[in-house]
C-alpha cells in the first residue's frame, strides 16, 4: 500500500509543452497552422464508462470527436500517436457547478460577475461573461476537469456574495477555448432559482449587525417571495401562449419573460438551490405543481428526502463532501456519508465543487465518497457521465464512446486520487496543455539562486 | 471553503439547539472515562516519521507513553490490545493553526490586542473537537484571529474530548501570540459602514505599528528591570512600574518565552517583519499562511523560522493570487521547517490528506509530505520531545487509519491521546442510532409543548432566542457572505 513518491512534476510539464509544441508546429514555426485532427492514444487502459474497461485499448480522434474506442481498434494513417502503455483513460472530469471564469479573486469585486443585484435576472446568460482568460481555467484543467458548468448566483467561495431568486441562465463550458464561442458546450443549459427560505435570523452587513425576526413574519416574507415567483411564472406562461400566437409583437418585448419561456414550457430546466429538508421539499412541491423540470443544487439534507426524489425522479448535483455537517448533532460523516446514502435510495446524483479555486478538490471529494461508502464507479460516474446526463449532456459527453465530444484524460492513476498526475488532456479532440500560472510560479522560484542574506 | 456556508432554516436550527442544551453532545458518550494503563497495538503498518516504516508492526503503550516500537512484542500481561491489521499507525495530526475550542476569535478593535488570551475562552465542548478528532487530530495551536497587526495571546491544546477547559492546554507547550500583516491588519477587505478606517491602513503602518509596540515593551522592560536591579540592591521605598498588561506578553517575546506566530502573505511582508523582530531582537517563530513562502524561503530558513502553510488554497484575494500549491514543497526543499495547517475546523478533519498533494506537487517524499501534519508542526510550536512521532518516550498521541494516510480513501480507525482513546470510528457508529433516538425523543416533547397555546407567547420564546445569540455557531443563515465579510463574521483568521 505504500505509495512511492510521485517523481518533479517538471519534466512532465516540460515533456507535454514539447509534445504541444511538436504537434502544433509541424509546417513552419510561426505560422498560423491548424493543428493535428487524428489522434491515437494506443496501449492504454481505458474506463470508457460505458462497459468494462478495456485493457491495452486504442482509442481514436477525429475532428474534435471520439471517432473509435475498442480493443482491437486500428490506428489511422496519419494519426499522432500516443503511445499510452501503462497509462488509463477516463473521460474528462465534469464540475457541475463552479464560478468559473466569473469571478476571478473574489475578494475584489471588480473581478467578480457572478451574481447580478436584484431577485430577478431570468434573462442574464453565464457564457456573456466568463472571461476565457481566467487563471483559474488552466489551473483546473491541470486536476483533470474538461468541462464546467459556469452558473450564475450560485454561491460559493468565489461568489463575491448576495444571490437573487432567479439568478439567470447557466453556461455549460469547455476549460479551453480562444473565445466563448469555441468554448461553449451549450449557452443555456438550466435557470438558477434560489429557493427562497423561512429566515427569522439575517445578519445584516450594512450595520454588522444580526437581525432577528418572529416567525411568522418570517413566512410572511417567504410566502411573499414564493408568490412574486409563481406571478412570474404566470406571467412567463401567458407571454409564452402569445409568442407562440404570434401576438407579442402587439405588445412590448419583455426579456425577462422571453428567458422564461423555455422554463415554464418545461424545456429548460431549474437548477434549484436548497440545502435543508423542509426547503427541498418545497421546491419539489412547487416545481411539481408549476411542471417545472428539475435539478437539486446543493441537497445538504437530501438524504432525508431521498424517497421523494427518487419517486419524482429529481437529480441532486451535490456540493461538496468536505464539508462541515450542519446540524451540531449530526454525525461526523454526515456530508461524507450521503452520495452513498442516496446511491442505495437510487436517486441520481452528481458531485460538484460549486467553487472556482477549490474545483481542483472535485476528484478529492468524488474519492472521500468512496471512502464512506460510495462505489469507485458510481463515483466516477458522479464527477463524468452523470451531471452530462442530469444536464441533457449526455449524449455529447461524460463517457468514452463513438461520436461523442473528445473530452478526455491520460493519467498515470486513479483521477479521483490526490497523487494522480494527468499526463495529456485532449478538449474538443486538441491535444491541450496542462501548464498554468501556478506552475510558472513553480519553475521560476525553484530556480531563484540560492540567496546571499 | 465552498460549502462551508450554512443556509439552513433557523427554525432547525433552534430546535436543534434545544436538543444541545437539554442533551450532551452527540459524541459526549464516546469519551472513555478511564483507560488500561498498558495498550498493545498490533500487526500495523507503523509509520514512524522519524525512523522509517515498521511493517506488521506494534507500539507497546504504558501509562500514557510509548514504551516499545517494534517488530513484535509480547502482550503483557492485562494490556488491552488493538488488532491492527491491515491498518497504519501514524503520529497524532498537530493543526498549527486552528481555531476550534474558541468562544470567540478576533479582539478587532484595536491593532495591539497583545493583553487578549485565547485561554480565558476556551470552549470544551465545542463539537470541533471532537470532528477533528475523527481526523485524526491530537494537538492544535489554537491562534488569535488576524485582524490586528498585533493580536491576543494562543495556545496549543491537545483534543482531549470530554475533558474540561482546564484539561486542554498541552503542558508545558510555549505560549504564543498572534501577529498578523498585510490585508486583514489593514482591514482592506472589511468596512463597518459610518466607522472610520482603523489604523493601520497600509503595509507601512502595520511595519509601524509592530515597531511601536516593541518599541513600548522594550522600554517597560527596562522600567522593570531597572526595579528589579535596585530592589535587589536593597534600595529602600521605591516604586514599581505601572503593571501593563499588553505590554507584558511582548516583553516575554522580547526575552524568548513567547513564541510569534505570524499570519502573512506577500513576500515583501514577511521580510519586513524579519527585519523588525531582528531590530528587536526577537525570532519569528512560525510564519502562517505565508503563501509567498516560497519566493523568500531561503531567507525563511536563514532566520530559522517555520512555515505553515495551506496545501492548494488560492485566489479568495489579491495577496493570495500568487499562492501556489508547490508552496510546502518549494520551502522544505530550501531547508524551510513546514506544516500545513487547516485554519479552518473542516479543513482539518482531512490535513493527512492535504499534505498527501506534497507529493503531487513538488515531489515529496511519502516520509516528508507525511511530516508536514507531524513532526514539523511538533517541531514550530516547540513540542517535538512530547509528540510528533512514534518513538519510546514520547506521548501515546496516535491515529490509526484503514489505508495509507496520504490517501483520499482512507478513513481514521481511532485516535489516541496520552494512551486513551479518544475517538473510536467503531463506536462512534455504534451510538448513532441512539442519539437519533433521544433527538426523536425531544422533537416529540417540543412539539407537544409547542401545541400549548400559552407557550406560543412571544415573551417565552424570547430565552431560547437569546441563548442562541450567545453562541454564535451555526451561523445565522445570510446572504452568501463573502471572504472578508465571513472572516468578520465568523472570527476566522483566513
Amino acid at each position: 500500500m505504500r505509495r512511492k513518491a510521485t517523481p518533479l512534476r517538471s519534466p512532465l510539464y516540460f515533456f507535454n509543452f514539447l509534445c504541444f509544441v511538436c504537434l502544433f508546429s509541424a509546417p513552419a514555426a510561426g505560422a498560423q497552422t491548424q493543428p493535428p485532427s487524428v489522434y491515437a492514444i494506443t496501449h492504454a487502459k481505458i474506463f470508457t464508462l460505458a462497459g468494462s474497461p478495456i485493457e491495452d485499448g486504442t482509442l481514436v480522434i477525429r475532428d474534435g470527436k471520439i471517432a473509435a474506442v475498442g480493443a482491437s481498434v486500428e490506428v489511422p494513417a496519419g494519426a499522432q500517436v500516443i503511445d499510452a502503455k501503462g497509462l488509463q483513460v477516463y473521460p474528462g472530469l465534469f464540475d457541475a457547478v463552479t464560478q468559473m471564469g466569473l469571478s476571478e479573486i473574489s475578494a475584489v469585486s471588480a473581478t467578480v460577475d457572478s451574481t447580478e443585484t436584484g431577485s430577478y435576472n431570468p434573462d442574464v446568460l453565464a457564457a456573456t461573461a466568463v472571461s476565457p482568460s481566467s487563471e483559474h481555467i488552466p489551473v483546473t484543467r491541470a486536476s483533470g476537469i474538461t468541462e464546467v458548468l459556469a452558473v450564475p448566483a450560485s454561491g460559493g467561495f468565489d461568489s463575491g456574495g448576495g444571490r437573487g431568486t432567479l439568478g439567470g441562465q447557466a453556461s455549460a463550458i469547455h476549460l479551453a477555448g480562444w473565445t466563448v464561442d469555441e468554448m461553449l458546450v451549450k449557452k443555456s443549459v438550466a435557470m438558477v432559482l434560489n429557493w427562497p427560505q423561512i429566515q427569522t435570523q439575517t445578519f445584516d452587513f450594512a450595520t454588522f449587525s444580526r437581525k432577528e425576526k418572529p416567525y411568522t413574519e418570517a413566512k410572511q416574507e417567504y410566502e411573499k417571495q414564493v408568490n412574486e415567483l409563481t406571478d412570474w411564472l404566470d406571467r412567463a406562461r401567458h407571454y409564452a401562449q402569445a409568442m407562440e400566437k404570434g401576438s407579442v409583437s402587439k405588445y412590448d418585448r419583455d426579456l425577462k419573460l422571453e428567458a422564461l419561456a423555455p422554463v415554464v414550457r418545461s424545456e429548460l430546466p431549474v437548477l434549484v438551490f436548497a440545502n435543508r429538508a423542509r426547503d427541498i421539499r418545497n421546491a419539489v412541491e412547487f416545481c411539481d405543481k408549476q411542471k417545472l423540470k428539475m435539478v437539486l443544487a446543493g441537497g445538504e439534507e437530501a438524504y432525508k428526502v431521498k424517497d421523494l426524489l427518487r419517486s419524482k425522479d429529481i437529480a441532486v448535483i451535490l456540493r461538496p463532501m468536505l464539508s462541515s455537517p450542519p446540524d451540531e448533532d449530526d454525525p461526523y460523516v454526515r456530508e461524507l456519508s450521503q452520495p452513498a446514502e442516496l446511491a442505495a435510495a437510487g436517486v441520481k446524483f452528481a458531485i460538484a465543487s460549486f467553487d472556482n479555486s477549490f474545483a481542483r478538490r472535485l476528484g478529492q471529494n468524488a474519492a472521500n465518497a468512496v471512502a464512506h461508502g460510495l462505489s469507485h464507479d458510481e463515483a466516477l460516474r458522479a464527477v463524468t457521465i452523470n451531471p452530462a446526463q442530469i444536464l441533457g449532456l449526455g449524449s455529447q459527453i461524460g463517457t468514452l464512446e463513438q461520436g461523442k465530444i473528445a473530452n478526455l484524460i491520460v493519467t498515470n492513476g486513479d483521477p479521483l486520487e490526490l497523487t494522480t498526475d494527468v499526463k495529456y488532456l485532449f478538449i474538443k479532440g486538441q491535444l491541450t496543455s496542462t501548464e498554468n500560472r501556478h506552475h510558472r510560479l513553480y519553475e521560476k522560484y525553484l530556480n531563484r539562486p540560492k540567496a546571499s542574506n | 471553503m465552498a460549502g462551508k456556508i450554512r443556509s439552513g432554516l433557523p427554525i432547525l436550527y433552534l430546535l436543534s439547539f434545544l436538543y444541545l442544551l437539554s442533551f450532551p453532545d452527540p459524541a459526549a458518550s464516546a469519551t472513555p472515562p478511564d483507560s488500561p494503563s498498558v495498550i498493545l497495538i498490533q500487526n500495523a503498518t507503523v509509520l514512524t516519521v522519524s525512523h522509517g516504516t515498521i511493517e506488521h508492526g506494534s507500539i507497546l503503550i504504558k501509562d500514557g507513553k510509548i514504551a516499545e516500537v517494534g517488530q513484535s512484542i509480547k502482550a503483557p500481561a492485562g494490556a488491552q490490545v488493538i488488532d491492527a491489521s491491515g491498518q497504519f499507525v501514524i503520529p497524532g495530526i498537530i493543526d498549527c493553526h486552528s481555531h476550534i475550542a474558541a468562544e470567540s476569535i478576533n479582539e478587532g478593535s484595536v491593532s495591539v490586542s497583545s493583553m487578549v488570551t485565547m485561554e480565558e475562552v476556551l470552549d470544551s465542548e465545542d463539537i470541533d473537537i471532537y470532528r477533528d478528532l475523527a481526523g485524526g487530530v491530537t494537538s492544535a495551536n489554537i491562534l488569535h484571529g488576524s485582524a490586528n497587526s498585533i493580536g491576543g495571546q494562543t495556545l496549543v491544546i491537545k483534543l482531549r474530548w470530554g475533558q474540561p477547559a482546564s484539561k486542554l492546554p498541552f503542558e508545558g507547550a510555549m505560549p504564543g501570540i498572534k501577529f498578523a500583516l498585510g490585508e486583514n491588519p489593514k482591514r482592506s477587505n472589511f468596512s463597518i459602514p459610518g466607522q472610520p478606517r482603523r489604523y493601520p491602513a497600509t503595509r507601512m503602518g502595520v511595519e509601524e505599528t509592530i515597531r511601536g509596540a516593541f518599541s513600548e515593551a522594550r522600554d517597560y522592560k527596562k522600567a522593570w528591570d531597572d526595579y528589579n536591579k535596585r530592589s535587589a540592591a536593597g534600595e529602600k521605598n521605591l516604586i514599581p512600574p505601572r503593571r501593563d498588561l499588553k505590554l507584558e506578553p511582548l516583553v516575554e517575546v522580547l526575552e524568548g518565552k513567547r513564541y510569534v506566530h505570524s499570519h502573512c502573505y506577500r513576500e515583501d511582508e514577511i521580510l519586513m517583519l524579519l527585519r523588525v523582530a531582528k531590530e528587536f531582537g526577537f525570532k519569528v517563530r512560525t510564519f502562517q499562511h505565508v503563501l509567498e513562502g516560497y519566493k523568500v524561503a531561503d531567507e525563511i530558513a536563514a532566520a530559522g523560522a517555520g512555515a505553515s502553510t495551506f496545501s492548494d488554497w488560492w485566489a479568495y484575494k489579491v495577496e493570495a493570487y500568487d499562492a501556489i500549491p508547490y508552496n510546502a514543497a518549494l520551502m522544505t526543499r530550501r531547508g524551510v521547517v513546514v506544516s500545513i495547517n487547516s485554519d479552518d475546523a473542516e479543513e482539518a478533519t482531512h490535513l493527512n490528506q492535504e499534505a498527501a498533494k506534497s507529493m503531487k506537487y513538488g515531489g515529496l517524499s511519502h516520509d516528508e509530505a507525511l511530516k508536514l501534519v507531524t513532526l514539523n508542526p511538533a517541531i514550530q510550536l516547540g513540542i517535538d520531545k512530547r509528540v510528533g512521532s512514534i518513538d519510546v518516550g514520547k506521548d501515546a498521541d496516535l491515529a490509526i487509519y484503514n489505508h495509507d494516510p496520504l490517501s483520499a480513501y482512507a478513513v481514521v480507525q481511532k485516535t489516541l491521546i496520552d494512551g486513551r482513546v479518544y475517538f473510536d470510528r467503531e463506536r462512534d457508529i455504534a451510538n448513532r442510532a441512539e442519539i437519533e433516538k433521544e433527538k426523536k425523543t425531544l422533537t416529540e416533547k417540543l412539539k407537544k409543548a409547542e401545541k400549548k397555546p400559552e407557550e406560543k407567547k412571544p415573551q417565552e420564546k424570547k430565552p431560547e432566542e437569546k441563548k442562541l445569540e450567545e453562541k454564535p455557531k451555526p451561523p445565522a443563515p445570510a446572504p452568501t457572505p463573502t471572504v472578508a465579510q465571513a472572516e468578520a463574521s465568523q472570527g476566522g483568521a483566513l
